[in-house]
């Protein structure tokens, strides 16, 4: 027998090929080629999957692969049982079908968004053991180290008989998913909206690809990245002022990621009217790691823009995003191409600031998304929302938040990532933002979790804006300052009326707390005719009719 | 629907000279905001109508923060409000004052 030095056998190096083999074989019975009919998925996944197996469907906050993901729910429990979830969403009542059936166990994911209570219940019942919630980049990293999938159902628009794959706008996770699993061996199948014979461009090439499904719909994609600026108020106008003016312009902010939220789209919607008037036009938000808003255009269309990745895509913004190459990545093929993995590394790296909203905001600075009966998950926020310390390169707006948190000493002085929370002092039913205790940590107690949720972590947050004022937390010198900055600007809320005035005015007097009259903002600019588009049928306009809005948008 | 009466010693007179200003609306979740420069220069009256019931504590605060920020002497203010948030009463305080300082 070939046998090492060590007397080890040959074959004792490729288990995992030769199970490769054995599964392949099994799942070519339902395959002409790689083609398998839509019918057969479900006995495709039968026989291509082995209890116990880690297995992602694809499918994050945007695209799903949907049908697959249906197909298996399908699946007889006893040939497929206990196995352990692997993947960014579980969005898709399908997700948790496995769940309840025992098709699945233990799970490993990111985000949850809609199914956010969902998930909260099967953790309280036992069906789902939970690994961990994690950031995006940091699941993609553990399927290169302990997390890798023997199974990945991946998505695609269209396939050709090789099984090349085009994703076009929509690539987000696939090339990250796809490579850790067939590179270790894995089984990667594909559901995709149509086979043709020659793609526009190939996004994953087809020796990846084990089994191509023609699904019966295109895949379900969330417009989660569209923002109605309809629903944009005053108070999130004049927040969005603060920022602009406070923060944008104070740190000459060009590099940055924007969250999801409607206040930081009241910034994108401000940049072309009020920061245009304060002369901030090529100073600021020049250079974007974000998914296509469709409330950026009117800052595009009036060029404040010069460029923007993306981790995924936008439901009716391929056509408008075609049409302007110089501001996206767009393939040979013209149409845009996103990647999660690399847009979140390039959101660590690359730019100075984050700015998103929360739920709850803590008297340390800590937030979180989760509340006592929802747990969305993270995405994307933690990444983005926080200071990467393996960062080497110089910034102007990352060398003066060093320098403000490092009390000046110039001997050594490191930058600081600006992270900053944008929120409105209270949600829309009179529920506090500020709060003494973070539900999350309450959630925790009662699943029993080794780590409670935390968003973004107090420690990484430079600053808080609210309608009451901006806190730069950066400033703080003492636990006590921080607190009090934070009470400073929660407004009429119990932490805030819990402030000590003479504390928080000798804040103001330092600049560690500034109010709207502070930054000089005249209270009858906040108003939404400040807006550059009022409505989605602006955004349109302002597109030239190349932004195509989703149905549920289409209110006229 | 409530009403609530709160009066304020205000450090100084509002500057400008405008008699009446009125802004905002009255829908829900909303208010209008009508002031009158009719007070001697140190007082300020704030007359509330709202359809939200039990926030006394929480107009007491608003007011109480609008006079020390602003020093509103020789207004009175009347709000007619729909179950606005604290923050959107607080933006209209701010907005009434600034269109009555407008010359």
């Amino acid at each position: 027998m070939d046998t090492n030095q060590h007397g080890v056998p040959a074959t004792a190096w490729r288990k995992e090929k030769d199970a490769r083999g054995e599964r392949l074989e099994a799942g070519g019975k339902f395959a002409r080629g790689k083609m398998v009919k839509p019918g057969d998925a479900t006995a495709l996944l039968e026989a291509i999957i082995r209890p116990g197996d880690r297995l992602c469907m694809e499918g994050d906050n945007q695209k799903q692969a949907d049908f697959l993901a249906g197909a298996l729910a399908q699946a007889d429990p006893k040939t497929v049982h206990d196995l352990h979830i692997v993947q960014s969403g579980i969005v898709l009542p399908e997700h948790l079908d496995l769940f309840e059936k025992g098709i699945a166990t233990k799970l490993d994911y990111s985000y949850s968004g809609t199914q956010g209570g969902a998930v909260a219940r099967a953790l309280n019942s036992g069906k789902v053991q939970l690994g961990a919630i994690h950031t995006y980049i940091e699941l993609f990293a553990r399927y290169f180290v302990d997390l890798t999938p023997h199974v990945a159902l991946t998505v695609a628009r269209a396939a050709d008989r090789e099984g090349n794959l085009y994703m076009g706008p929509n690539t987000e996770d696939s090339p990250a998913v796809v490579e850790a699993t067939a590179f270790k061996q894995g089984i990667v199948v594909a559901q995709v909206n149509e086979v043709v014979d020659k793609l526009p461009r190939v996004d994953v090439p087809g020796d990846r690809i084990d089994f191509v499904v023609q699904s019966p719909k295109p895949f379900y994609v969330e417009p989660l990245f569209t923002r109605d600026p309809a629903q944009v108020t005053e108070t999130m106008i004049l927040t969005a002022m603060m920022a602009i003016k406070g923060i944008y312009a104070e740190y000459g902010v060009k590099r940055l990621n924007h969250g999801i939220g409607f206040n930081t789209a009241a910034i994108e919607l401000l940049l072309p009217t009020y920061a245009d008037k304060l002369g901030l036009k090529g100073s600021i938000c020049t250079h974007w790691a974000l998914n296509p808003h469709p409330t950026l255009i009117p800052a595009i269309e009036s060029g404040w823009v010069e460029q923007i990745h993306s981790f995924g895509s936008e439901v009716g913004m391929d056509e408008y995003m075609r049409a302007r190459p110089d501001i996206y990545f767009n393939g040979r093929d013209g149409s845009m191409g996103s990647n999660r993995m690399y847009c979140q590394v390039a959101g660590l790296y690359a730019t100075d600031l984050f700015i998103g909203s929360t739920l709850q905001i803590d008297l340390q600075g800590n937030s979180s998304t989760i509340t006592q009966d929802r747990i969305a998950g993270f995405g994307g926020a933690p990444n983005m929302g926080c200071d990467a310390h393996g960062r080497r390169h110089p910034s102007d707006p990352w060398l003066k938040a060093g320098r403000e948190a490092s009390d000046g000493h110039p001997a050594l002085v490191r930058g600081r990532k600006l992270v900053v929370q944008i929120i409105e002092t209270f949600s829309e039913k009179m529920v506090p933002t500020f709060v003494e205790k973070l539900d999350s940590l309450n959630l925790a107690e009662k699943l029993k979790l080794e780590l409670a949720p935390v968003m973004i972590y107090g420690d990484d947050v430079t600053h808080i804006v609210s309608e009451d004022g901006i806190a730069n937390l950066l400033l703080c010198r003492t636990a006590e300052e921080r607190e009090q900055a934070i009470r400073g600007i929660a407004g009429f809320t119990e932490v805030g009326r819990g402030r000590d005035r003479k504390m928080v005015e000798r804040l103001r007097e330092r600049k560690v707390i500034r109010r709207p009259e502070d930054l000089g903002i005249n209270p009858l600019d906040v108003h939404r005719s400040m807006l550059a588009a009022q409505s989605v049928k602006d955004l349109m306009r302002w597109s030239g009719n190349l932004y195509d809005p989703p149905a549920k948008f289409r209110n006229w | 629907m409530e009403t609530l009466k709160i009066k304020h010693t205000a450090k100084s007179r509002l500057a400008g000279k405008k008699d009446q200003a009125i802004i905002g609306v009255v829908a829900s979740g909303n208010l209008e905001v009508l002031l009158e420069r009719v007070l001697p220069d140190t007082r300020c009256e704030v007359d509330i109508a709202t359809t939200a019931e039990g926030f006394d504590d929480t107009w007491k605060a608003v007011v109480a923060d609008f006079v020390e920020r602003r020093s509103p002497g020789g207004l009175r203010i009347s709000i007619n409000d729909g179950g606005a948030r604290p923050d959107t009463v607080y933006l209209r305080l701010m907005q009434g004052a600034a269109l009555m300082e407008a010359e």
